[in-house]
């Protein structure tokens, strides 16, 4: 039925289609990077700067900052803020504790990731010390205090979205360093829960 | 319409009538029914395959949703850890967190199998096959073989799925819980079992199925319309299968991606969502709303198609605003990929981005609204015949207008707050889509029966269906509204006393409901048991689309002279 120009024409367009097709799947994975990115750049979910020096504006006006320490699962380690929050002038660096312990009987090895809430305050919120991602190895009974030195930025105050806010809480969560272990990996689950 | 009507029209029945004027033509033998029914390369059979495929999909996907109902009509857990110790073999203890677990399985598994396995098959594969290369003139699809490729790779994915039920999932039960969405970390370190991964691999396959079929209607439409039938010339129906082919193309890949590194998230050791090594769980979200979106509107897109003719028909007059109505569709698919984070207002997105997703929601309403006033004004002053089709058709409108209303409130960002995953937001999106695309499949199959079979349906029987569904479905989503205002979440296999009265009210209607279904099938065996034979138009001078010159059924292959569009 079809003839040589026809063919001809149903080619391109399923050339056409294939190129949006492939390029939606590039598409998809290039937003990994970007979004990651994008994150950065806006503070977006709570994602916190990195500055290399302190504020040189101090505002005669106070924040209070709340931290919270969290373990995930799988890491027998006593973790939480030496105070449970402070008060401080915006601009003003401040430097605080957390405070880790290992209370298992072998050497565990643990990696912190943190965020800030409300997460749009992450783009004021400035760390110049801090334990982010650096894997941390503690032997049996072992503790650690781990400094955070961090300031608010003043411009949080001249952001219509975030000029409201009171309270920032700072809060990290220790992960167990392991070699990556797929998740599907793990041993039958439901014959372990049948025997309960 | 075409001049050569006429010939057209009795070469068809040419056909129809007798081969033996045609056995010289050896494309013209009546092929075995293994041959037709599992090598088919033809648009029609291939279509007719697919329309059954998606009515079994739809009893297996609606009787999940009746045990839901069954376990939802009271307080407390009656029936699925009976039905878990039954089909697992769990017991005590164990059969009530597996029965929890195979609640949420089964909701899963109900979205997945009506969106995937039910609307898209029934609309796209069904109705879209059928009458596509019918409606603009062409003797069959662009690539015919590739048709076939994509009916075949339906039906793995679809035992996938179910499979995928019987698989172990999250300790202490079986099957996918996270919902159609799957959001990690539930599906990633909540869900180690295989399930997850049989759901993917499903999910892949139907899409792959998805992508193929709508290539093949991209190039149907784009180089086989018929000489003289410009886009601006092309039924309605065409117009949406065209626009619904373009958001599958534009949105299946990113599921496709999202879904692919969830896979290797756990199964490869990366970390796209895992936060303990960089990864960010929200990011799925996004590429899931980016598809999932745009998805909605490709189950609702051919429905709009389908009630323009049916509309148009009954009322014995064009469509109001023709022009108005194609482009109306482009809009709606357009937006629909801007719009994808209100689902997702309460992540934590930033006021201003919450500004701005609340407020190109809202502008979809406009298109909408056009498309809303134009079925309208169409049958404003028409002369209407209340047919079997038309009461679907009308019954539609009306649905879909209700959850359309709903969901301008839920684009809300402050209200949406409140309504978030409560029975609000499952109201509401029944209303659009198992009331709206459901309904647009009943009416597309009551217009089309006597031309895809040669036999008329039994109009009181069809009446009868409409106005036991209509009452049976209105029962089981109305109420949802109130459950959703008072708080009741969704997801969840028990609920406190105070939610009991309406629970108790939809599970009824959920019985009424499926009731209809019954005589759906009755209607149907009845018109195959007493074939009245429909004629070539049974609608009269509304029906002016091509596929009512052809004879009821139409000929193996229709167009051999194409007809010419003036």
């Amino acid at each position: 039925m079809a003839t040589g120009t026809q063919e001809r024409r149903n080619g391109v367009v399923v050339v056409a289609c294939l190129g949006i097709f492939f390029g939606m799947i590039g598409l998809s994975y290039a937003a990994v990077p970007l979004y990651r990115m994008f994150c950065q750049v806006t503070g977006y979910g709570g994602t916190v700067r990195e500055a290399e020096q302190a504020s040189s504006v101090i505002l005669d006006q106070t924040i209070k900052v709340r931290f919270d320490g969290n373990i995930a699962p799988g890491l027998a380690w006593d973790f939480k803020p030496d105070q449970r929050d402070v008060v401080m002038k915006i601009g003003e660096t401040k430097q605080i504790f957390f405070h880790a312990k290992n209370t298992s009987d072998r050497e565990l090895t643990g990696q912190a990731t943190f965020n800030v809430t409300p997460e749009q305050a992450g783009a004021y919120f400035n760390k110049i010390q801090c334990f982010c991602f650096t894997e941390t190895t503690l032997k049996p009974g072992e503790e650690l205090e781990m400094p955070v030195l961090f300031f608010v930025d003043p411009d949080i105050v001249k952001d219509r979205e975030t000029k409201s806010i009171g309270t920032i809480t700072l809060s990290y969560t220790f992960y167990p360093h392991e070699k990556t272990r797929p998740v599907a990996d793990a041993k039958k689950p439901v014959e372990a829960a049948k025997k309960l | 319409m075409a001049s050569n009507h006429d010939h057209a029209h009795d070469h068809a029945h040419d056909h129809a009538g007798g081969h033996d004027s045609h056995a010289a033509h050896d494309h013209h033998h009546t092929p075995g029914f293994f041959t037709r029914w599992f090598f088919s390369t033809n648009h029609k059979d291939i279509g007719t395959l697919y329309l059954i495929f998606a009515i079994m999909a739809g009893v297996v996907g609606g009787a999940l949703s009746v045990v839901m109902r069954m376990e939802l009509q009271e307080p407390g857990i009656q029936i699925f850890h009976g039905l878990a110790s039954m089909v697992y073999g769990f017991e005590g203890d164990a059969a009530i967190d597996g029965g929890k677990q195979m609640y949420n399985v089964f909701t899963t598994a109900h979205a997945l199998i009506m969106i995937f396995f039910m609307v898209m098959p029934a609309l796209i594969g069904g109705f879209a096959n059928w009458m596509i290369p019918i409606m603009i003139g062409a003797p069959d699809m662009a690539f015919p073989r590739m048709n076939n490729i994509s009916f075949w790779l339906i039906v793995p994915a679809f035992i996938l799925l179910i499979l995928s039920m019987f698989a172990q999932g999250p300790a202490g039960g079986y099957g996918v819980g996270g919902g159609w969405t799957m959001y990690p970390p539930l599906a990633t370190s909540g869900t180690p079992g295989p399930a997850v991964d049989l759901a993917i691999l499903a999910l892949h396959v139907a899409g792959a199925s998805s992508i193929l079929g709508a290539i093949n209607f991209i190039t149907t439409i784009m180089n086989m319309r018929a000489p003289g039938m410009t886009l601006h010339k092309m039924p309605l129906f065409a117009w949406s299968v065209l626009i619904t082919a373009f958001l599958l193309l534009l949105s299946l890949p990113v599921l496709a991606g999202g879904i692919t590194m969830l896979l290797t998230d756990r199964n490869f050791g990366t970390s796209f969502f895992a936060p303990e090594n960089g990864g960010d769980p929200i990011l799925f979200q996004h590429l899931f709303w980016f598809f999932g979106h745009p998805e909605v509107y490709i189950l609702i897109l051919p429905g709009f198609g389908i009630i323009s003719h049916i509309i148009s028909t009954f009322s014995k007059k064009p469509v109001f605003g023709y022009l108005g109505m194609a482009y109306a569709m482009v809009a709606i698919g357009a937006v629909g990929f801007i719009v994808w984070a209100h689902h997702m207002y309460t992540v934590g997105l930033s006021l201003n981005t919450q500004r701005y997703f609340l407020f190109a929601t809202m502008v979809i309403a406009v298109p909408t609204g056009v498309k809303i006033f134009s079925w309208i004004a169409t049958m404003w002053g028409g002369s209407i015949s209340f047919r079997t089709p038309m009461i679907w058709a009308i019954g539609f409108i009306f649905l879909f207008t209700v959850g359309g209303v709903t969901g301008v409130q839920l684009a809300n960002a402050g209200l949406d707050r409140a309504m978030h995953d409560t029975y609000y937001v499952v109201a509401h999106f029944h209303y659009v889509l198992s009331l709206g695309a459901v309904f647009a499949i009943f009416a597309a199959w009551y217009y089309w029966f006597p031309k895809m079979t040669g036999y008329m349906y039994n109009e009181t029987l069809g009446n009868l269906h409409f106005f036991i569904m209509f009452i049976g479905v209105n029962m089981v989503f109305f109420p949802q509204h109130f459950l959703g205002l008072a708080g009741m979440p969704r997801r969840y296999i028990d609920y406190p006393d105070a939610f009991a009265g309406w629970n108790y009210v939809s599970s009824v209607g959920s019985y009424i409901s499926a009731f209809g279904v019954l005589v759906f099938f009755v209607c149907v065996i009845e018109a195959f048991m007493k074939k009245r034979v429909a004629g070539d138009n049974p609608w009269g001078v509304g029906a002016d689309t091509l596929e009512w010159q052809l004879s009821s059924p139409p000929p193996t292959h229709q167009w051999e002279q194409l007809p010419r569009i003036k």
